[in-house]
């Protein structure tokens, strides 16, 4: 069973927090991801990840008239932003939520737990692009 | 230089692919290194054979490759070693390459599937150690038969070996006393793996034939090696006849076509006799197991010419045999559809109530979509229309989601203008 796993983060100024935090703080929570993807990706369980970049960076795109794009910058209607994903493939729901709330848990400033807003989805329908090209 | 195997030689190579894995595991006791040993041999048999020509003895071919790749992977293991620890490591003489085995090479076949469907094991790794150690498929095609990276299922595969490597399951038929136990292990994985290509749990196209066509040579050899078995007969027949049914099952653009509207002339005439004769043979040998009576089932509705001709109060009386067997909550519902077919839907849908206490199905969307279909039996369509779409919501199948809500708009665009008269 195919899941995704959403993590958001607070929109804020726009900048992600983790930037502004102390060096020691920063390289704890990025030492955490790396042991977490590595375990996922041992086990076989992991398809796919990506991490997104700031929240400043997004532009909202319509089509105009003549079919050209129209960007839009930031919205600030929203208070949590799609910071990141991962595509796992687990034998229950059960893992896939165990494996949310393991990234839930990721520490932030002093090494407290961030306890982070997973959303976790099952994924309904996969392509693999080459399999359109064959 | 692009040609390639043809399939009767790609079919060959794939049944020789659990022989040279048994030699070349019993000489070097290695199941892991082997089991690459095997596919490199394989690989290279993939590139050489259409340029050469079918070797002589093709199963010697096969298993000398591998022998002298698993030669070469141990003269550089052991290299490596010296060099870590500077230990001397004893010559290998394992060049000789001039008799192998040959006594017991069904045995092997048999041998790596019970290695391979090991209880050890999650369901997903011994599905993938299946199809490549007896399967003979690639880790490519594995990944795309479940429609995941290459990188994904080549980790699956190894991770799986290690454990095997590491619960020191020795390369041999298990004893008497466990050989039953574990015979049901491989059978459950070899169903399992026909059902992920009948129904895939998650892809665009609702079957993924060469997962069930696999898992049915598959079982065609565990037959030929067990024949007294009469679950692993009943697990034949039971794919034999579901499969058959593979053309009609769904539509020109892939949606889901339920068995009482299937066009039954698409039916596979030739492996429902098949399936038939296999069960006949089988059932009156006694010890009546699951997977004989769902192969009845099966059967009885292979044999109907319309859908209103099936024999439902002998289909019913199967489902009862089936429960006495099994808590399995599908077979509950599919009791409750059968029940409803025979003595009404009012029938079914009480069943159905007494289903919704259970924990596996409350929440599942089958027991929404068969209310749905029962409330419609009895003429409830506006309930039915809010369980279907109810169903909809809850499936991860997209086909399947397709359907439901297609059941839901038909009944929605029928009630609309009684309303409006």
């Amino acid at each position: 069973m195919k899941y995704i796993l959403m993590m958001s983060a607070p929109r804020g100024t726009g900048k992600y927090e983790i930037y502004s935090w102390p060096k020691k703080d920063w390289q704890a929570h990025m030492a955490y991801w790396d042991s977490l993807n590595r375990e996922l990706s041992e086990s076989g369980e992991l398809l796919a990840i990506e991490a997104l970049t700031e929240p400043d960076q997004a532009r909202m795109v319509l089509a105009g008239k003549d079919g050209a794009p129209i960007t839009d910058g930031v919205f600030p209607e929203s208070k949590e932003f799609l910071a990141g994903y991962w595509i796992v493939d687990v034998e229950t729901p059960e893992r896939a939520y165990a494996i949310a709330a393991r990234a839930s848990a990721a520490p932030g400033p002093g090494g407290a737990s961030l306890n982070m807003p997973i959303e976790v989805r099952q994924v309904m329908m996969s392509v693999r692009p080459e399999d359109l090209l064959r | 230089m692009n040609r390639s195997l043809d399939a009767r030689s790609q079919d060959l190579l794939r049944e020789l692919v659990p022989q040279a894995l048994g030699a070349v595991v019993r000489r070097f006791r290695d199941f892991a290194a082997a089991e690459d040993a095997v596919q490199e041999a394989a690989l290279a048999a993939a590139l050489q054979w259409p340029r050469d020509g079918l070797p002589e003895n093709p199963r010697a071919w096969l298993t000398q490759v591998a022998f002298r790749r698993m030669a070469d992977h141990i003269r550089s293991e052991s290299a490596r070693r010296r060099r870590e620890s500077e230990v001397a490591i004893e010559a290998v003489h394992t060049t000789e390459l001039t008799a192998f085995e040959t006594a017991s090479q069904e045995d092997d076949t048999l041998v790596l599937l019970f290695m391979c469907c090991h209880p050890a094991l999650t369901p997903a790794s011994a599905i993938a150690l299946t199809l490549r150690a007896v399967g003979g498929l690639t880790t490519a095609e594995i990944a795309r038969a479940f429609l995941v990276p290459e990188a994904t299922m080549a980790q699956r595969i190894s991770r799986a070996k290690k454990s095997i490597k590491n619960s020191g399951v020795p390369f041999q038929l298990p004893t008497v006393e466990e050989r039953a136990q574990r015979l049901r292990s491989v059978l459950h994985v070899l169903y399992l793996i026909f059902n992920e290509g009948y129904t895939s749990s998650a892809g665009p196209e609702l079957r993924r034939g060469d997962l069930s066509h696999e898992a049915i040579r598959l079982t065609r050899i565990v037959h030929s090696l067990e024949p007294g078995d009469t679950e692993v007969a009943g697990l034949l027949a039971l794919m034999l006849l579901t499969d058959a049914r593979r053309l009609a099952r769904t539509g020109p653009g892939g949606e889901l076509i339920p068995l009482a509207q299937q066009d039954r002339a698409l039916w596979d005439k030739r492996q429902i006799a098949e399936g038939v004769a296999l069960l006949s043979a089988t059932l009156p040998k006694g010890s009546v197991g699951p997977y004989q009576l769902q192969a009845a089932i099966a059967a009885v509705h292979d044999e109907a010419a319309r859908a209103d001709e099936t024999d439902w109060p002998q289909i019913l009386a199967l489902y009862d045999l089936l429960m006495r067997m099994s808590d399995n909550p599908m077979v509950k519902l599919n009791h409750a559809i059968a029940a409803a077919m025979a003595h009404g839907a009012t029938k079914g849908l009480e069943l159905l109530d007494a289903l919704d206490a259970d924990a596996c199905l409350a929440d599942h969307h089958r027991l929404d979509a068969v209310r749905a279909h029962l409330l419609e039996l009895a003429g409830d369509h506006q309930g039915a229309i809010e369980r279907y779409r109810s169903a909809a919501g809850k499936t991860g199948n997209l086909p399947e989601r397709n359907y439901l809500l297609k059941q839901a708009a038909r009944l929605s665009s029928e009630l609309r203008p009684m309303n409006e008269r």
